[in-house]
């Protein structure tokens, strides 16, 4: 029962505080889940976003299901899912039915603009423990310019460049596992 | 009936829309067309405020536009019906997942999406740079605040408050 608690006010922190989107999510995601709580390891967090991304639903909460499963299954999964979406629910409403002119309020937009910036930095530094774990050689090199370059140049769509990493990963299973 | 409504549709967006938060736009344009819930200038505003609303994108828009519906049950309802199919799903998944994490096949997979999802990440990081670094003074604050978050390990939460301040303090 604890354990669903912290899970539950683990992911309702990391809803709480996550601004822009999945992506801004991750630092905070590998703040709690891996440096504090321990439950999980950043390739483990790299892996379920890579399958939170390309399964339907929301990226966010497919992440939050995944870390919930693995710690205490069904009932942990739907802890840490109401978690990262209690704080939307409660925020949104408040916002839309008392304080719609909230976002008009210049110092709302003065700290969004300095959130922002936080957030890019934060995300810079994820990006840098990510690239350590999950390029460790060349091939992860190229699978990483050619991903870069589909996304960037060819406005490929995240879900797609998932899908053929993991075709091109097939490919690499008939050398590497048998 | 207006709840079986709205749960349905947003049940329907959550199984379909793969790929995260922006994705539901389009969905969200196709329920504006049908039902007349909200109108497009609305639905505009409510991108805005749940881009600016902490959050993920999808299940705000998804309270948001159920809110605007039919009140506060109405954006409960239009937000369990956007996550369920998540639960669903990826508590199967997972289920595959952990059965199957240590075999070959399984990890080479992962080998193989890792460095994508690094290249996804800096896809992103780049457009939140651009909307966030704007001119010499955002680009200093945020030096300063990616070398304060490399050398000094403090919780991502103490940042963004911090980062809340300097906002209101410099009038960014």
């Amino acid at each position: 029962m604890k354990l669903l608690w912290q899970l539950f006010f683990s992911f309702f922190k990391v809803g709480m505080f996550t601004f822009g989107g999945g992506y801004a999510m991750i630092p905070l995601l590998q703040a709690e889940l891996v440096d504090r709580r321990k439950w999980i390891s950043e390739s483990d967090l790299m892996d379920y976003f890579s399958v939170g991304q390309c399964t339907p639903g929301i990226i966010a909460v497919n992440v939050a299901t995944f870390c919930g499963y693995k710690m205490k299954a069904k009932t942990g999964a739907v802890a840490a899912t109401f978690g990262i979406i209690a704080p939307s629910m409660i925020l949104i409403m408040l916002i839309a039915s008392v304080l719609r002119n909230f976002w008009d309020n210049p110092y709302a937009a003065h700290a969004f603009a300095g959130i922002r910036i936080v957030v890019v930095a934060l995300i810079a530094e994820t990006l840098i423990s990510f690239w350590k774990k999950g390029i460790r050689d060349k091939t992860g090199l190229g699978i990483f310019v050619v991903s870069f370059g589909l996304l960037m140049g060819l406005k490929v769509s995240p879900a797609v460049i998932v899908l053929l990493a993991v075709a091109f990963g097939v490919v690499l299973q008939k050398r590497r596992c048998k | 009936m207006i709840y079986v409504l709205l749960f349905w549709e947003f049940f329907k967006i959550g199984l379909l829309a793969i790929g995260g938060g922006l994705v539901t736009v389009p969905f969200l344009f196709n329920l504006s067309n049908k039902y007349g819930w909200f109108s497009h200038q609305e639905l505009a505003d409510m991108i805005a405020i749940s881009e600016s609303t902490p959050g993920p994108l999808g299940v705000n828009m998804a309270t948001y536009a159920g809110f605007n519906t039919a009140g506060f049950g109405g954006g409960i309802i239009a937000t369990i019906g956007l996550t369920l199919p998540s639960l669903v799903v990826i508590v199967w998944v997972s289920k595959m997942l952990f059965r199957f994490r240590d075999n070959c096949y399984v990890q080479t997979g992962f080998y193989a999406i890792r460095p994508a999802v690094v290249a996804l990440i800096l896809g992103a990081s780049v457009q939140l740079f651009n909307l966030a670094v704007v001119n010499i003074l955002t680009a200093v604050i945020g030096a300063a605040f990616f070398a304060a978050v490399h050398f000094i390990r403090l919780h991502p939460i103490v940042y963004i408050l911090l980062g809340a301040v300097v906002g209101i303090v410099l009038k960014l």
